[in-house]
């Protein structure tokens, strides 16, 4: 396999380079989507190089059709990916949770940007943390991954599609502007390096009839993608585990959707990664996400430096989320600070994981720029 | 043309355990279901390659009562997940099928985009003049005057000719029946289905349940009384002035041509790009 950018060495590229090489390297084959900033670069990138690698680069009418077509491709046996902004994203939500109930591997790109609405096209923000965990309607659960560096863009990315194939699922990435136009080193691996999780498929032809059924006990059926004879009909009404419409028995709703919520939650500690910095001994913990985790360990350093025990938790996973995780962190340190490029989303994630084992403050920003380290310190030190 | 008995079709492509289908008495919709199993049938296509895909209504229904691999999607998105899957395995061969709110109300924007793109896909296109599903909202293609629930009075707005759009769109092939042509109608969809790109049969459909009985038609009879006054075949309408079509449908096969579809220009596309980047040839 040739690839139309340099492999197995470091590169100076921006984040939304990174994910669309990523995306490749991971095996994607498919990307459809709709031009917004600051996701476009995302979009150019899989467009000069889908083509080369004899894969489809598709521009749709608009982000309900690019992430229909990528569900679509999904069911054709492509690993498939979108990428959008804010607006783009509220746009998808409906096909969201159609992902979400068909059990489809897709990855979806959000690079945030200031909102409500069409907001600050430019700037970074991190407001779209509960849209893309709650965003679309009715009980479900999905996958969303946060990076705070390009190469972080670049591994969790290869990591949404990993994740999407093996619980057959729709998993974000949540990342933002700033990231997305930075430019800093990323080793691009060879693809002998990565670790490729590739999705189940049927081992028969019994198997193949029971596309939504738990036929393995770990909530995950196999998928039969279309065009292999199975005669797989797929639904975004509730169905049975043959894929039959159920819509008015409340068990065979409640089965359905407590095994879809299951195979997430069940394997919470697979899913879930997270970095912590001087956290040990830390009375004064700082918990962060994407970009603001960069301010977040420069604040550490310095709060340690004035002799205050500080410590960062940096999530990479925002869903599913840790609640009992936090608690014990609540349980260990005197405070815990949230501070986020909004005026409070992972903050109530954090309180509630707290459950009043300590005191939760939220530190928020919003207009477009990051937090500086001493604008936490200050917070802080009080 | 030799036709098989009903049953012997339904048993051969249809998914029992499935049936009966949600169908009221009198709809239309089982009679273009069944055509395109006829066409299916007489062309010898392999259900193994077929995917049906649609959108939420009545119409939308038909993939799950059929012996093939089915989408059934989000309301007016199914051309939309069919561009994916056909891009995605172009061995794979797509029918569509829709209703009138579905195509051109809601998925107005995909279904002109799909026609401009050329997408290969065979779509179904059910033209009953209302929102079935739903209870009988006036849809997009209502003539003047019809009634719905959510036009009491009549509908005050202008209809979408359907065809009409496909063809300056820029669709292969286009043909509108009643459901009642049922020869025509057999006949189009395995022109529909041999052509790449683009291609749409209409049905106008009679919804005695939802429409009908809104309209003073509550039989099926009565409604094919009713599209037997305002159909025109187009050979008629040609030569008609155009006071005498207001209020009537054109039926017939209003074009039919072979621009290439969106696999192939996807393909060459490629080829384009490999050649640009010296990467071959
Ligand atoms: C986003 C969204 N909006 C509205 C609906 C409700 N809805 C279901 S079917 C339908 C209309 C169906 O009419 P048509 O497409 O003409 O098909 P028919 O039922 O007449 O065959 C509507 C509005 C929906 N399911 N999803
Ligand atoms: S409501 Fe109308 S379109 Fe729907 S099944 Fe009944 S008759 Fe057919």
């Amino acid at each position: 396999m040739r690839y139309p950018f340099p492999v197995g060495k470091s590169d100076f590229i921006q984040g939304d380079e990174a994910i669309a090489r990523a995306a490749i390297l991971a095996g994607c084959r498919f990307y459809a989507g709709y031009p917004i900033t600051p996701a476009s670069e995302i979009f150019e990138a899989m467009a000069l190089y889908m083509p080369l690698v004899d894969g489809v680069s598709i521009q749709m009418e608009d982000e309900i059709a690019s992430i229909a077509a990528i569900i679509g491709a999904s069911w054709a046996g492509a690993k498939a990916m979108t990428a959008t902004s804010g607006p783009g994203f509220s746009l998808m939500q409906e096909n969201i949770g159609y992902a979400v109930m068909t059990e489809t591997p897709i990855v979806v790109v959000d690079v945030q940007r200031g909102g409500p609405s069409t907001g600050q096209p430019t700037l970074a923000a991190q407001g779209d943390i509960m849209q893309a965990i709650w965003g679309t309607h009715g009980d479900h659960s999905l996958i969303v991954l946060s990076p705070s560096t390009v190469q972080e863009a670049f591994d969790l990315t290869i990591r949404a599609f990993n994740l999407a194939e093996k619980y057959r699922t729709p998993v974000v990435l949540l990342t933002d502007a700033e990231i997305a136009h930075m430019r800093e080193r990323v080793y691009i691996p060879r693809p002998e390096e990565i670790e490729l999780v590739e999705r189940k498929l049927p081992a028969n032809e019994e198997e193949a009839k029971f596309p939504f059924g738990d036929l393995h006990g770990d909530g995950v059926p196999p998928m039969p993608i279309f065009g292999k004879g199975y005669k797989t009909y797929v639904t975004g009404l509730t169905h049975d585990e043959r894929g039959r419409p159920r819509t008015v028995e409340a068990e065979v709703h409640e089965r359905l959707i407590r095994r879809i919520i299951g195979k997430i939650e069940n394997n919470k500690h697979d899913i879930i990664t997270y970095n912590t910095f001087e956290l040990d001994d830390a009375e004064i913990a700082i918990i962060s996400t994407g970009i603001v985790s960069r301010s977040g360990v420069r604040a550490v350093k310095i709060l340690r430096e004035k002799g205050i025990k500080a410590g960062l938790l940096k999530l990479n996973t925002i869903w599913p989320f840790d609640f009992d995780m936090i608690e014990e962190l609540a349980e260990r340190v005197r405070k815990i600070y949230v501070p986020e490029m909004n005026l409070g989303q992972l903050y109530h994630l954090v309180k509630e994981g707290a459950n009043g084992k300590a005191e939760v403050e939220l530190i928020p920003k919003i207009g477009g720029e990051v937090h500086t380290p001493m604008e936490i310190v200050e917070r802080v030190v009080g | 043309m030799y036709l098989k008995s009903a049953y012997d079709i339904r048993d051969k492509y249809l998914r029992k355990d499935m049936l009966p289908t949600i169908f009221c008495p009198g709809c239309g919709i089982g009679s273009a279901l069944q055509y395109t199993l006829r066409a299916i049938d007489d062309l010898g296509l392999n259900p193994d390659e077929i995917v049906w895909v649609s959108g939420i209504g009545c119409s939308s229904r038909v993939p799950g009562f059929v012996n093939f691999d089915g989408l059934h999607t989000t309301h007016g998105r199914a051309l939309a997940f069919a561009t994916g899957i056909k891009l995605a395995n172009p061995n794979l061969k797509i029918i569509a099928f829709m209703g009138d709110g579905d195509a051109a109300a809601i998925g107005g924007n995909h279904f002109i985009h799909a026609i401009r793109r050329n997408l290969d896909v065979t779509v179904i296109l059910i033209n009953n003049f209302t929102y079935g599903m739903t209870g009988g909202q006036v849809a997009p293609t209502a003539l003047k005057g019809l009634r719905g629930t959510t036009a009491p009075y009549g509908q005050f707005e202008n209809p979408f000719d359907i065809a009409d759009l496909a063809v300056s769109a820029g669709a292969n092939y286009v043909a509108r029946w009643s459901v009642f042509n049922y020869l025509q109608g057999i006949n189009s969809i395995k022109k529909a289905l041999s052509k790449e790109g683009f291609t749409l049969v209409e049905f106008l459909s009679p919804c005695p349940i939802s429409f009908g009985r809104r309209n003073r038609m509550k039989t099926a009879p009565e409604l094919l009384r009713w599209y037997q006054k305002i159909t025109v075949p187009l050979a008629k309408a040609k030569k008609m002035p155009p006071e005498e079509l207001e209020g009537k449908i054109v039926i017939g096969e209003f074009v039919d041509r072979d621009r290439p579809g969106l696999v192939r220009e996807y393909e060459a596309y490629k080829r384009r790009a490999k050649k640009m980047m010296g990467w071959e040839e």
